[in-house]
């Protein structure tokens, strides 16, 4: 792993990116790793594009925002929007390729886009809720900040308690996990 | 020598004669307060607060601690004390400019929130200290040295009424009540209910106390009492508007 | 309030706002006074859900002037008392902390800064420095700590209960909206076990015996009737606070004696430019930063020394200007060139400053 990666997470308001966000980087502090998340939280956090800064490295980590990420992820057509910003020839820029009309709307600077089609796969393989552990496993596949195994416990460790009470929703969770990490593979590694 | 009413026991004597002028009401509410406070023996737990305006020439007035704070602030400034020490007895004592005007978003929420404290409010119907200007509690047609021509009412609106008001946002356990410097009894009465009802722990309590300011009303002695008892009772009734305990068919007919 | 908050040091992951609220209990503060306000609120919530637990109260008051009044009549009453606050809430914070300045109240604020001026953003600015250092119609008679870290917002926070109550100056942390809402990690510990003594708090009003019988009245006032009465009053305040000045003032510097250009910052900001610098170095550059940790009082001296040696200062801020006005009076006289990055209620990132200082060193 490099020693510092910059993932931008975007998406509407429901989709959890900031509860992905949040997963990720505790569980790279969990691993001993240093790890700075800040959610955007201004006025659009009602009903506006919702999107969430990880920085995850083995040294100390610098200011919280940043102008490129390597990794940047848009689950919405304004979450594509908003995140061409951050995209530069060293980012892998990850969108839903559910999303209608994004033709000509991609990053062309982007080191490498990778369409997943995470809510379709979600809806049809799995349910609509795991749509953000989906998500969480295809940053982990496409930044490898985390291992799977350090993902699954990180899930476990948020989810646990519902898991108690039903049991096949951990499989569930981890199945959505694996696939989505099975998507985001970088052509790179 | 003509004997001298004896000073109350917690009145600072070294800090006697008084500054406030010639007339003025804030010496006789103070006085009665002193006579309460030496009838309840609460000298050694209660801490003092005034305000700006001529209430705070009260700053060392009392042997008791005393905070002089800022204009309308003393209702916060009691609160956080009493909220950090419960254990003390905390008064408020300001004018009606701080406490209706710009401290009136401190008393309105000390009353609902029943802060345990005790905030006793001389009207003079008017800014005193900085020179006789209109305050909340101007009477219509009074002249003020920013209502030259009276207080019109269109224009300005009516005289405040202070212990309605307290009475109104006060639930169980407040005590609101109108004295004045005009029945010494009376106003003594009501002081020492409401502290009674602070030493109780049932809640907060107020006590306005229509007071007299002959220096800007520019009156002699006998207009300054027709202006107390006469004028100030039109707009401002004394008595208890709300008492813990009686208040159950109050709130029940309000 | 004898049970021990954090009984062994350990590593926690927390936002900045969670992590005030630990110190602060840490510090042994016992009540908080507050009034809602973006970014700040998360002390609040934290506070009030784990103060109960040690014997610690909180108050929700009507406005931020009464937040900052109730702190004043708590920490009279001889309690550790604090608030919080940000922006439009700071600016009223003022009046009360006036007061507290004048009559020399061991108050702490903490101040997570937003967007200004007016409503502005919830989201950051460093726009709060001016109000925080020199606010209020006095002499900026205060104590202010700015922090970049979760760590330093742990430790800061517990230092400004000792500063405010062994100097009575009111005490800042002044912090922001990155700092109050993004997570890192950091340790937290029991001061005690680090060795860190806590100034005991002492009741201004109150204490054993009848007043006037057994002890004389405590009285206390903010108003004066003469002139030479407050002149007195103030100077004598003043050559106090100039007294302790040096040992209150904290700084962090690095490679400024050789420097072309010396990087000067404060805050989260600092974040931004110790990143830059070290990757300038590894290019070869020579340029070094300085960065004030206390905002009132300046480490004067420090930083009177570094000007005379730097060819070039640059001011980095996310202000137009506020750091950079306290810093040039300290440094008049000095002929150095500052230069400025400005950045008004913007954060600023490493790459920014770095090709900010290629400009500058073409």
């Amino acid at each position: 792993m490099a020693e510092l990666t910059r993932i931008v997470l975007a998406g509407e308001g429901g989709q959890g990116v900031q509860t992905v966000a949040e997963i990720l980087a505790e569980a790279a502090n969990e691993e001993g790793k240093q790890a700075l998340y800040i959610p955007n939280f201004g006025v659009e956090q009602r009903g506006g594009v919702s999107v969430a800064y990880v920085q995850i490295s083995d040294r100390q980590i610098g200011a919280p925002k940043f102008q490129t990420g390597d990794i940047v992820i848009a689950l919405s057509d304004r979450a594509v929007h908003r995140t061409q910003k951050y995209v530069g020839p060293q980012t892998t820029f990850v969108y839903d390729s559910t999303i209608q009309g994004l033709e000509g709307e991609l990053p062309e600077n982007a080191g490498e886009v990778l369409p997943i089609p995470a809510v379709e796969v979600a809806k049809k393989e799995f349910h609509p809720r795991v749509f953000n552990i989906i998500i969480l496993g295809a940053v982990v596949g496409a930044s490898g900040v985390i291992t799977l195994e350090q993902a699954k416990a990180a899930v476990e460790k948020r989810l646990g308690y519902k898991f108690t009470k039903q049991p096949e929703l951990r499989d569930l969770n981890f199945r959505a996990l694996e696939r989505g990490a099975g998507m985001a593979v970088r052509r790179a590694g | 020598m003509s004997p001298q009413p004896a000073m109350p026991r917690s009145w600072r004597v070294d800090t006697k004669p008084h500054k406030f002028c010639p007339g003025c009401g804030h010496g006789l509410i103070l006085k009665c307060l002193g006579q309460v406070i030496d009838e309840l023996e609460i000298q050694g737990r209660l801490i003092f607060g005034c305000d700006i305006g001529c209430s705070l020439l009260s700053w060392d007035f009392f042997n008791l601690d005393t905070i002089q704070t800022h204009h309308g602030r003393t209702v916060p400034v009691m609160t956080g004390l009493k909220r950090a020490r419960p254990d003390l007895l905390c008064i408020a004592y300001m004018g009606d400019g701080g406490g209706y005007s710009i401290g009136a978003q401190h008393l309105v929420n000390a009353a609902a929130r029943n802060e345990k404290i005790t905030v006793i409010l001389a009207n003079n119907t008017q800014y005193a200290m900085t020179g006789g200007q209109m305050a909340p509690t101007t009477l219509p047609g009074q002249k003020t040295e920013t209502s030259p021509y009276g207080r019109d009412p269109e224009l300005t609106g009516f005289p405040l009424q202070g212990p309605e008001m307290v009475g109104a946002i006060g639930r169980e356990g407040v005590y609101s009540a109108r004295g004045s410097v005009g029945n010494l009894r009376q106003l003594r009465r009501f002081l020492k209910k409401a502290l009674e009802n602070q030493i109780e722990g049932r809640g907060f309590s107020f006590v306005e106390a229509l007071s007299a300011c002959p220096t800007n009303w520019r009156t002699n002695a006998v207009e300054t009492w027709s202006f107390i008892e006469k004028e100030m009772p039109k707009y401002f009734k004394t008595g208890e508007i709300k008492v813990p305990g009686a208040g159950r068919e109050e709130v029940a007919n309000g | 309030m004898s049970q021990k908050v954090i009984s062994a040091e350990k590593r926690a992951f927390m936002t900045g706002n969670e992590v005030v609220a630990w110190a602060a209990l840490a510090a042994g503060a016992e009540i908080m006074y507050g009034y809602p306000i973006t970014p700040q609120n998360e002390i609040m919530h934290y506070w009030t859900r784990l103060a109960p637990k040690y014997g610690r109260s909180f108050l929700q008051t009507e406005d931020e002037l009464s937040a900052g009044f109730t702190t004043a009549g708590g920490v009279m009453a001889g309690r550790k008392a604090f608030t919080a606050t940000s922006g439009p809430g700071n600016t009223l914070m003022q009046e009360p902390m006036s007061m507290a300045e004048m009559m020399r109240l061991p108050t702490v604020v903490v101040v997570q800064q937003r967007g200004g001026p007016s409503t502005a953003t919830v989201i950051y600015s460093q726009q709060e420095v001016t109000l925080t250092t020199i606010g209020g119609n006095g002499e900026g008679m205060r104590i202010v700590y700015s922090t970049a870290t979760h760590q330093e917002l742990f430790d800061y926070t517990i230092k400004a209960f000792n500063a405010a109550w062994k100097y009575r100056f009111p005490t800042f942390v002044l912090g922001d909206g990155y700092q109050a809402k993004m997570r890192e990690p950091l340790t937290i510990y029991d001061p005690a076990e680090r060795g860190i003594g806590m100034v005991p708090p002492e009741p201004f009003v109150g204490k054993e015996g009848i007043p006037g019988e057994d002890r004389p009245p405590a009285q206390y006032r903010n108003t004066f009737n003469l002139e030479e009465e407050l002149y007195e009053k103030v100077m004598a305040d003043v050559s106090e606070y100039e007294k302790i000045a040096p040992e209150v003032a904290e700084f962090q510097a690095d490679g400024t004696e050789d420097a072309d250009l010396v990087l000067v910052c404060h805050g989260v900001v600092f974040r931004a430019v110790r990143e830059a610098v070290a990757k300038l170095r590894e290019q070869g550059r020579k340029v070094g930063y300085f960065r004030p940790v206390t905002l009132r009082p300046l480490p004067v001296r420090q930083l009177r020394e570094m000007v005379g040696k730097a060819k070039k200062i640059l001011l980095v801020e996310s202000a137009y200007g506020q750091l950079a006005r306290l810093f040039k009076e300290a440094a008049y006289g000095s002929g150095t060139e500052i230069l400025t990055l400005f950045r008004p209620g913007l954060g600023i990132t490493a790459g920014e400053v770095e090709a900010k200082v290629k400009e500058i060193l073409t």
